[in-house]
């Protein structure tokens, strides 16, 4: 058996990868990959919790999350096209249109 | 040290090592394949929890239709290699280290609460699908087909969003 710490702490390193990589990480697409790192750290810790505690809603949860995930990456690369086909560019520092 | 914890071993070092090439690549199609692995060494990771259901729907809903929509996307565009601009010194010096103090934190506040958890291990028996679905269709059915709903929007905005303005 795996103690419930193990897949937290995996979780939560996961977590703070994603959150390297999108601060990190100059292209549209790839920050969006980033959400979706950070996204499945999240779905990792709610499974670890809901076997941990007996109890299914948990896995529930992350079929919710998974959802809205591709919802978020349909409309996101909806976006990023957009952005593209106005900026010719994937670089985020050149999506400055709403920068004082 | 037997042979599930084993096993646990080797796909959180798959999964740290995807997330890190993630980070470490240059091309957006290297970046999207090391998420690739990450999915699927998380799927593993659920199955060895014993939720099979979601493992199924990591490996079909994440790992197929999302990521494929991430390297059609990136094809369509003709995404090259990411070009390098100056960080301010701040980000670079403190970004890294606040990163890591995060994570840190979360990890440190995930296990410290799980002292007051019922039971310290994953019970590994499988989930099954029945279960599930009973869960999914009696006491979450309301969100379930909120969600159903928001697909719709997610459709709608999509087309309005990629269609060539005239």
């Amino acid at each position: 058996m795996v103690p419930t710490n193990y897949y937290l702490i995996l979780s939560a390193i996961l977590f703070g990868l994603g959150i390297v990589a999108f601060v990190f990480k100059r292209n549209i697409i790839t920050l969006f990959m980033a959400i979706e790192l950070m996204l499945n750290a999240v779905n990792l810790a709610f499974v670890a919790f809901s076997q941990s505690l007996g109890k299914p809603d948990g896995e529930v949860f992350v079929l919710f999350v998974i959802v809205v995930a591709a919802a978020e990456a349909a409309v996101g690369l909806g976006i990023i096209i957009l952005t593209a086909r106005n900026r010719r560019s994937l670089n985020i520092e050149r999506v400055d249109l709403m920068k004082l | 040290m037997n042979a599930s914890l084993i096993i646990f071993f080797v796909l959180a070092a798959v999964a740290i090592f995807g997330a890190v090439s993630l980070i470490l690549q240059r091309e957006p199609i290297h970046s999207a394949l090391s998420l690739i692995v990450v999915m699927v060494a998380l799927a593993g990771l659920y199955l060895l929890l014993g939720a099979e259901f979601v493992a199924a729907v990591q490996i079909i809903v994440y790992g197929g239709a999302i990521m494929v929509l991430f390297v059609f996307v990136i094809m369509l565009l003709n995404a090259g290699e990411e070009e390098r601009t100056d960080f301010s010194k701040l980000a670079t010096f403190g970004g890294i280290p606040l990163a890591l103090a995060l994570a840190g934190l979360i990890a440190a506040a995930l296990t410290r609460s799980t002292g007051y958890l019922p039971a310290a291990a994953p019970h590994g028996d499988l989930t099954s699908t029945k279960t599930l679905s009973m869960l999914l269709f009696k006491d979450f059915a309301y969100p379930f087909e909120l969600t159903s709903f928001l697909i719709l929007v997610a459709i709608l905005g999509a087309i309005v969003l990629a269609q060539r303005e005239n």
